[in-house]
């Protein structure tokens, strides 16, 4: 029991947040973790929603386009389309900046980050959204067109605000998964949440201690985001009629 | 119905033009990039056991964690509290924390603790356990499990009450109605979804490279590293997945095709 007594403490030494112990790293990580996730899924929900409008309304052209972009980012793993895309777009910019007579830039690891798993994002949210608009009934839309609304009014009055709790589930799911993508960017040496905590561990050895403290974090990253979209779905669901079974 | 058939029929002209443009992307990158590296024996032989790696990996790992799913799932369906629970708190744990940190838990974790006993060094499985392998299919199969357990649950509950007490009204026993009916009906019901599944954990495997399993993603990030070629590996391990998936597609659709429709 004493040897327990004395590990336990050690263990929580090293999580302290000053400096012996390593809290206030894996803190920065965390941060870095929510700051990807929240930009990745704001791209990946602007994508989605372009997306999912281009495949229901679009012309054959875009959608073909747009059914290609979804199939390859599915059946592609995250880990290559990153390093794809990171290599590939830090090239194109660079070299588009260098034809305009600029000088090379370095694109920042949260930038790079947030692009790429917005990009990765966005082929799933089409797929979410789309239901989501295709389970708004027709007879509404085609009522607010009968009433003269543009396209875009029909979209911001009735379209999104109907089809809202049809797609809060898929979406919430979205965040459960964009949030653990990010441990991906540890792979290119990123410094979130995983990353962190490996560099931890290794100058510790105490590979236990820290990967446990960063899963404690994940599941409790979960734990909230589950309540906030609880919330968020009650508030989508106001004024809708619930069918009764 | 076959995969030719709008050809057949009548190909749009816009599809002809981006077949025309998807041929010649592919022949310029065929033809203008560097893929002579192809042509060595010593990294052909590695990219086929790493394909047969990646393909291995994932197929122990669905089979091992469906078998596993099937018990989670039950419990929490229709098991006591004490078993629910626990069933319950791993497909929350699974599904709450990311797979690569599962992964770096088991592998450098357990591989860091396991030494420090005399016993397991000495012990017949000690040359298996220093290897990264095993720690690779664990981590997969247990993610497998959480994550088909929670979909397991689902079908467990939506087999309808009405089939299970017919079996119980005939005199089934407990055991007669969970193997006869209960199970093949909820296996029944997430059939459609596995093959998609199949594909999200194809997409995992890349991560057993992390821990060095020399799958096709190691390979393909050796070649780069000796060529300091950029590209080209990383187009062909897109490829490699890209086929992997379809033959996986095409499998399940297949298979699909030969069950007969469910009567529920």
């Amino acid at each position: 029991m004493m040897a327990d007594g004395s590990a336990l403490s050690a263990s929580l030494d090293l999580l302290a947040y000053s400096p012996p112990g390593w809290g206030a790293n894996l803190l920065r990580g965390l941060g870095n973790t929510v700051l990807i996730a929240l930009g990745a899924y704001g791209v990946g929900m602007f994508l989605g929603t372009l997306g999912a409008f281009g495949k229901l309304y679009g012309g054959p052209l875009t959608r073909d386009l747009l059914g290609l972009y979804t199939t390859l980012v599915r059946a592609i793993p995250e880990l290559v389309l990153i390093l794809i895309l990171y290599f590939a777009v830090t090239d194109l910019v660079n070299q588009a900046l260098l034809a305009l007579g600029y000088a090379r830039i370095q694109i920042s690891g949260v930038a790079a980050g947030i692009m790429v798993l917005g990009v990765v994002q966005g082929a799933y949210a089409t797929e979410v959204l789309r239901g989501a608009i295709q389970s708004v009934p027709a007879g509404q839309i085609e009522a607010a067109r009968a009433m003269g609304m543009s396209p875009l009014l029909v979209a911001r009055r009735i379209t999104l605000p109907l089809m809202l709790p049809a797609a809060i589930p898929g979406m919430a799911n979205l965040w459960m998964i964009v949030t653990k993508d990010t441990a991906l960017l540890a792979v290119v040496g990123f410094n979130e949440l995983v990353q962190e905590s490996r560099q931890a561990a290794g100058t510790t050895k105490a590979f236990f201690t820290f990967f446990m403290a960063a899963g404690v974090l994940f599941l409790c990253m979960s734990l909230v985001s589950n309540q906030i979209f609880a919330r968020i779905e009650a508030w989508a669901n106001k004024g809708t009629k619930r069918g009764g079974i | 119905m076959s995969l030719f058939d709008p050809i057949r029929t009548h190909m749009p002209l816009r599809r002809w033009v981006l077949a025309a443009i998807g041929i010649g992307i592919i022949a310029y990158c065929a033809l203008a990039l560097n893929w002579s590296w192809l042509q060595t024996p010593k990294y052909q032989g590695m990219i086929f056991q790493g394909v047969w790696n990646t393909i291995w990996i994932l197929v122990v790992t669905m089979v091992l964690g469906f078998i596993l799913a099937i018990p989670i799932g039950f419990a929490q369906a229709a098991g006591p509290w004490y078993l629910a629970r626990p069933a319950q708190a791993f497909c929350t744990v699974i599904r709450g924390t990311p797979l690569l940190l599962q992964l770096w838990l088991l592998y450098y974790g357990l591989g860091s603790l396991f030494p420090m006993y005399p016993w397991i060094r000495e012990s017949d499985l000690w040359p298996i356990l220093r290897q990264a392998w095993p720690y690779a299919v664990l981590a997969l199969t247990l993610s497998v499990a959480g994550y088909e357990g929670e979909v397991m649950r689902g079908a467990f509950k939506g087999v309808p009450q009405g089939q299970l007490e017919a079996a119980r009204a005939f005199g089934m026993s407990r055991w007669g109605i969970f193997r006869r009916i209960w199970l093949p009906q909820a296996v029944a019901r997430v059939l459609p979804t596995i093959g998609g599944e199949t594909v999200l954990q194809m997409k995992s495997t890349p991560l057993v490279a992390t821990i060095t399993v020399i799958d096709i993603y190691a390979v393909a990030s050796r070649v780069r590293q000796d060529t300091f070629i950029i590209y080209e590996p990383l187009l062909l391990l897109a490829l490699v997945y890209l086929i992997i998936a379809g033959v996986i597609v095409a499998l399940f659709a297949w298979f699909e095709s030969r069950l007969p429709k469910r009567v529920v």
